[in-house]
């Protein structure tokens, strides 16, 4: 009997606690965002390290550490536009003060290395349009055009080996069994420590270069398109034995094409694999492209340039990637609805 | 090799048109096959010693409890696996390898993603070198054959899981294959779907000069489809018994109330779910009641 009366009593209340439970949660897995929700959080990525960036750089009392002279006053070892650390321009109008001299005058800044954002957008512009201060040295846009080639030509080089040499590995146990235990050795082996093995083989121009790219790239290319090659459905090599397809006809006919869209993307992140090693990759032998622009303007404190041409690499690189996403879901009409 | 059974008076209808099935060349001919997996260091049999034949336009269906191994005898038939002993023969020769002579139809659709109706049916007719021209227009006609001709640009994933079935049946049958292998085909779709289906698998079998062999699990399906039953027993798979179904062609929805339908159906039960012979309390696993939880807390 008091079983029954407490049933009675807990029934609503668990009922009431369900509903809460579905309608009040705050944190659902892989919820659907509305169109709107994803535009916003998108630009929010962008604009919420842009504005933390921008409120280190203009709000005066957050970080700023450094003190940027405007007037040396008496202190013979400051000038006008240099940088000190505020502790020691503390020290400074302190003995000015007991010495009766004139005190120094600045305001807070930022250290050298921290440009804000309106003067490396201010930079992006400039070093787009000045010429370059060596006489046969290279406009930014010369460097970048440089720097894309040795990408480009280090990339099909790579993928013209390791695309066919994965797909047959991913096909044939034979093959995997061949092929696989080297490539797994030797991509641990860093790319840079080739370099001067490059140089002494390839010269110190674009061949080194493009080589660099093609080891840091081509063991890791052949795994990955192998290991997607693998996952082909097999119930549909099976249907296509059944209907009478033969040998490399079923690699051509059937395997290639049904991960062809998995490959497609497997291509554009080693896309960006490759640009990871961009930087190592020219300061082998004779310094080019954009880590030229980046290793001279870095030498003459221009950090303003230097954060122009990082970031131009960055807008690059999504770029090429939205670029080719846009492609493939024109080349693949069938892949999403397949990916389901 | 097992003889059919009868256990219920055939129509005359019925024994005549059997008489005339049974009277047509055997095409598949399945002799003393069994297939045994290893396990660990023994050995498990799947299927022991499974003789059979079908003939020249027979509709043979395959049931048995699952465990039974219908799904392996059918990928041994089609040459995707092979057999550990014993002889499959098609038209008295051996069979080695998946070959076109031998269609097959799976439960998940495996219709080529990335190629249109069209072009997935074209696919047996292009991989036997047939140009591209006569291989679009046989493909067309078989597209017209089961009034899915307005479909024929679209892809697969476009198609609802009733619509991808017929393509993957048109698609096997294009290459005229002897024999059409099933694996519960139907197994994925609604049941007014597979209603449909089945009624549509009639429909094409009576146009086409083809054998049938099968699988299901549903014994509604098999009777309502099969001329011939085979149930296998389960653990190892063998033969029970070979089923004659006793109900006329055309088979129509109302078979389903006849008696030779009931008949048949407490039949197969009989034979697949046999009643148990002792009570199994012993088996049950003991559920701790809720106060022996308690007292083990304490």
């Amino acid at each position: 009997m008091m079983l029954n009366v407490s049933d009675a009593a807990i029934a609503p209340m668990g009922a009431a606690e369900t509903s809460q439970a579905v309608s009040g949660q705050w944190f659902r897995v892989r919820e659907k965002l509305s169109r709107r929700a994803r535009i916003l959080f998108a630009l929010a990525s962008v604009l919420l390290p842009l504005s933390i960036w921008s409120a280190v750089s203009y709000v005066p009392f957050i970080w700023h550490p450094d003190v940027l002279i405007s007037d040396p006053g008496d202190v013979d070892y400051f000038m006008p536009g240099m940088r000190v650390d505020k502790a020691m321009f503390a020290t400074e109008i302190a003995n000015a003060k007991t010495n009766g001299t004139t005190p120094p005058v600045g305001t807070p800044c930022n250290p050298v290395y921290l440009p804000a954002p309106g003067d490396v957008l201010m930079a992006f512009y400039i070093s787009f349009t000045t010429p370059p201060q060596d006489q046969n040295g290279l406009w930014l846009h010369q460097s970048l055009c440089q720097s894309i080639q040795t990408i480009f030509w280090g990339f099909i080089i790579s993928s013209i080996i390791g695309v066919p040499l994965g797909i047959l590995c991913g096909a044939h146990s034979g093959m995997s069994r061949l092929v696989e235990p080297f490539v797994e050795f030797f991509r641990y082996l860093p790319a840079p420590a080739f370099s001067t093995l490059c140089v002494a083989v390839l010269g110190i121009y674009a061949g080194p270069k493009i080589a660099i790219i093609v080891i840091g790239t081509l063991f890791q290319q052949i795994l990955i398109i192998a290991n997607t090659t693998r996952k082909a459905d097999f119930s549909l090599v099976e249907a296509a034995l059944t209907l009478g397809t033969k040998n490399l006809r079923l690699l051509t006919k059937v395997v290639i094409p049904s991960v062809l869209p998995d490959l497609y993307r497997d291509q554009r992140v080693l896309l960006g694999w490759a640009w990871t090693y961009l930087i190592v990759a020219e300061l082998v032998g004779a310094t080019s492209g954009i880590s030229l622009f980046i290793t001279q303007q870095s030498r003459y404190q221009h950090f303003a340039n230097v954060y122009a041409a990082i970031a131009m690499i960055g807008i690059l690189g999504l770029g090429t990637d939205l670029i080719l996403a846009a492609l493939g879901r024109k080349l693949f009409p069938w892949d999403r609805a397949a990916a389901e | 090799m097992t003889d059919s059974c009868s256990y219920l008076d055939q129509s005359d209808a019925v024994k005549e048109r059997l008489d005339r099935m049974k009277a047509r060349d055997v095409i598949l001919r399945v002799d003393q096959l069994s297939k045994t997996f290893p396990a660990g260091k023994s050995e498990v049999t799947a299927l022991d010693k499974i003789s059979f034949q079908t003939h020249r336009r027979e509709f043979l269906c395959i049931i048995g409890p699952s465990g039974c191994g219908k799904s392996t005898l059918i990928r041994i038939l089609a040459g995707l696996e092979t057999g550990s002993s014993g002889r499959v023969l098609l038209d008295g020769h051996p069979v080695a390898g998946p070959g076109r002579e031998r269609g097959m139809v799976f439960q998940g659709y495996t219709l080529f993603p990335w190629l249109t109706v069209r072009k997935n049916v074209m696919f047996g007719l292009r991989m036997n070198n047939v140009s591209r021209a006569e291989a679009g227009k046989q493909a067309d006609e078989w597209l017209n054959l089961i009034g899915l001709e307005k479909f024929a640009d679209y892809y697969p994933h476009q198609l609802s899981g009733g619509m991808k079935q017929r393509v993957a049946i048109i698609r096997a049958l294009v290459n005229h294959p002897r024999i059409l292998l099933m694996d519960e085909p139907f197994s994925a779709l609604d049941a007014q779907t597979r209603a449909r289906m089945q009624s549509y698998l009639l429909e094409i079998w009576k146009k086409v000069d083809i054998t049938i062999i099968f699988i299901t699990h549903d014994l509604d399906e098999a009777i309502f489809l099969a001329d011939r039953i085979l149930v296998l027993s389960a653990h190892p798979g063998r033969v029970q018994e070979l089923i004659e179904v006793p109900l006329e062609r055309p088979r129509r929805p109302e078979h389903f109330t006849a008696e030779e339908f009931a008949a048949t159906k407490a039949r197969l039960e009989a034979l697949i779910h046999p009643p148990r012979e002792e009570v199994e309390e012993e088996s049950y696993p003991a559920v701790p009641l809720l106060t022996d939880v308690r007292d083990s807390v304490e």
